[in-house]
């Protein structure tokens, strides 16, 4: 399944890379983007897992920028 | 500014006057003879400039705390953090001067500089997307009882009719069933002269309606409408991302970590192997970490980038990735598919000759009125350039012979319109011309009156665009056409293309495509400009396809990279200069904000910049490398 989603308060633009890579990571992820100006991520990963693989998106982000929230 | 920016940008000027009023405060002041001695009027100082530095910076203290528990290190709050309280703690190496100053004046020009950044980040994102605000967010039905009502255009079904009034955006793509209007397609070409349309004119959804009421009927769902695809399209563009992007996302993940390194080293080293003071070299160390965040960098191309792509949806230019219009610069090949792009792929009059003594509006009169009754496309296009209003009282005993013309009586006179077989065959002396396409030759009662070349239209600004393109550096343009040979060559020659190939199959003109890209230099890039009709392999062969005159055609905006909304040739010319000035910038802010930086360095590791110096530096850089970013969203020159 593929998804987009936005990412509220995503403010520093490294931040974003770095969070790009984290959820590239993680397992049953195919693909993901973290697109700093639209604030959005895409995220392309196993259908049986989605909804834990952005669980551990959100942990992800909140780790790297605290106040980034994934709008689902 | 958001609440949230506001409440930010308080608290900094409430800090910035605080350290203003300190620092004159303690520079005007003799307060080591009013506080009994250096040291003490030092430790006052030092809790005095806690305050602004607290006031400042206790977000980013925070963060970077909270971030080293995370496993993040070698953040930018991290990085300020470090510097800053260094800065602050020489104040116990008593062979040190104090500078509190700097500490708190970093914290608080690093937090400038991030409300800068932010500011100009969202205002970016706010007026690409007002740029985009195309999407109307209602269509009006006829409900039961035949009132009009407001629903979500997501819901109305293929084949329904919406009502559009005169200010309101079409919502879907359609066809005019009642009433007619004015078109605006500004939001959708660029293009700013309004288009009339009535009854059976097919509109595309985007377009705001001008004058009259008008009633659609719904050929797509919302979801597959113009405004739709084009919104979803600029919306993905930024995700595909160029190669100078992922450059700098690549140099910061190691950039900062290296200068960390060095700093530490710089800090360390010397003082153990003898040289100098240790708090001499820590200082050094700690401007190091001042100059080592990359933001600025990190931010303006990405910034650029997008800019520049909101910009060129401005002036009817979709382009569906950084990386399309960081090749675009590099273009120097333009290969164009003939009809559709350089003509219009519809007959027109394209010259008038008429013999001596003969006016050649009375040459285009009488052939028109001799057509009145034919609707060939070459009647057709005839009548066109004639343009006023045909008299048929003034026709009589029209006739077609066939395959040669037509012969009627005008004004009484017997007046023959046709080609040579036609002139021969009345004894009629006719002169061939120089041009190509199809010759109407004129003649009244036997008398010749010269004739009238009908051939595909060049397109207006099809010369202009190719000498715009021959000045934006591009070396090569090449036309590829299915048409016969001197047709080619004559619409070549009077473009001034440097090259040419007729005959092409289809197929033909994927090989030839494929043979000039494999005469491309390394850094050159080859666009493919077609109309979107049956030349999708070619379009995506090419490095870079670019379809016009693609309003409504879903094809052509799926095959290609970038997609000019109107059929105007000389946005070919726009685009690449668009892309050119965006990777300028792009280079500038690279260029200028590295050259800063390492220059910096060395000035810090000599001991010649201090953390004034630093600070300054790199919140500079990032204001002014953020400006210029946001350049590339300008678009007025262009229009």
């Amino acid at each position: 399944m593929r998804k987009t989603f936005k990412l509220d308060e995503l403010e520093c633009a490294n931040c974003g890379a770095k969070m790009e890579a984290a959820i590239k990571k993680i397992d049953g992820v195919v693909d993901a983007k973290v697109t700093f100006m639209t604030q959005k991520l895409v995220v392309e990963a196993d259908d049986a897992r989605f909804d834990e693989i952005i669980d551990e998106a959100q942990a992800i982000c909140r780790k790297i920028e605290p106040d980034c929230e994934i709008v689902r | 500014m958001n609440k949230k920016l506001r409440r930010w940008r308080k608290r900094i000027v409430i800090a910035l006057v605080l350290f203003a009023l300190i620092f004159a405060l303690t520079e005007l002041l003799p307060l080591s003879n009013w506080l009994g001695g250096e040291r003490n009027a030092v430790y006052v100082e030092f809790a005095l400039y806690l305050i602004p530095y607290a006031i400042a910076g206790y977000d980013v203290l925070l963060k970077a705390a909270r971030n080293i528990k995370n496993g993040q290190l070698f953040d930018e709050n991290f990085l300020m953090a470090v510097a800053t309280i260094g800065a602050f703690s020489l104040v116990f190496f008593p062979d040190s001067g104090p500078h509190m100053a700097e500490g708190a004046a970093v914290m608080l020009f690093y937090q400038v500089g991030e409300l800068f950044q932010q500011y100009a980040v969202g205002k970016s994102r706010k007026s690409i997307a007002a740029m985009m605000d195309i999407a109307p967010d209602f269509a009006n039905v006829r409900n039961t009882n035949g009132d009009l009502e407001q629903i979500d255009p997501d819901s109305v079904a293929v084949g329904s009719e919406i009502v559009v009034k005169p200010g309101e955006r079409v919502p879907i793509d359609g066809v005019v069933v009642e009433g007619s209007s004015q078109l605006d397609t500004a939001a959708l070409t660029g293009e700013s002269v309004p288009r009339a349309i009535e009854a059976g004119s097919e509109v595309v959804s985007g377009c705001v309606n001008l004058t009259g009421l008008l009633v659609i009927k719904t050929t797509k769902p919302f979801g597959e409408s113009t405004v739709s695809r084009i919104l979803e399209l600029v919306e993905n563009a930024a995700e595909k991302k160029a190669h100078t992007e992922n450059f700098i996302t690549r140099f910061a993940r190691y950039y900062t970590p290296a200068v960390c390194g060095v700093a530490l080293v710089l800090a360390l080293l010397p003082p153990l192997l003898g040289f100098g003071a240790l708090s001499d070299w820590v200082f050094r160390g700690l401007t190091f970490l001042v100059v080592s965040c990359p933001c600025a960098l990190v931010i303006s191309v990405p910034l650029s980038f997008f800019g520049g792509i909101g910009g060129a949806s401005k002036l009817g230019i979709l382009i569906k990735g950084s990386n399309y219009l960081e090749s675009l610069a590099s273009v120097d090949t333009v290969v164009f598919d003939k009809t559709g792009t350089l003509t219009s792929g519809t007959f027109g009059v394209v010259a008038v000759h008429p013999a001596e003594g003969v006016k050649s509006d009375r040459l285009l009169e009488l052939a028109a009125h001799a057509e009145a009754y034919s609707d060939h496309p070459i009647a057709m296009s005839v009548k066109q350039a004639y343009g006023a209003r045909i008299d048929e009282t003034r026709v009589s005993n029209a006739s077609e012979v066939s395959g040669r013309g037509v012969q009627a009586k005008i004004d009484g006179a017997s007046v023959s319109v046709g080609n040579d077989k036609l002139m021969a065959s009345l004894d009629i002396d006719a002169h061939n011309c120089e041009l190509v396409g199809t010759m109407l030759h004129v003649a009244e009662n036997g008398k010749y009156l010269g004739h009238i070349v009908i051939a595909d239209m060049v397109k207006d600004d099809a010369a202009k665009t190719i000498a715009d393109l021959h000045a934006t550096g591009v070396t090569k343009t090449v036309m590829l056409t299915g048409d016969a040979e001197e047709v080619a060559r004559s619409v070549a020659s009077k473009l001034g293309l440097d090259e040419f190939h007729a005959k092409l199959l289809p197929q033909d003109k994927v090989a030839e495509v494929e043979r000039l890209l494999d005469e491309e230099s390394k850094k050159g890039r080859l666009a493919f400009v077609g109309d979107g009709i049956n030349d999708a392999p070619v379009l995506t062969r090419a490095d870079i396809g670019i379809a016009m005159g693609a309003m409504g055609s879903d094809a052509a905006i799926e095959a290609a990279d970038i997609v000019l909304m109107d059929d105007k040739p000389s946005n070919i010319a726009k685009a690449i200069r668009l892309s050119r000035k965006t990777m300028g910038i792009v280079w500038q802010n690279i260029v200028f904000a590295l050259g800063v930086k390492l220059a910096m360095l060395v000035l810090a590791a000599v001991g010649i910049a201090n953390m004034w110096m630093a600070v300054f530096a790199d919140v500079g850089v990032a204001i002014l490398a953020i400006l210029n970013a946001m350049r590339c969203m300008n678009v007025k020159k262009f229009q």
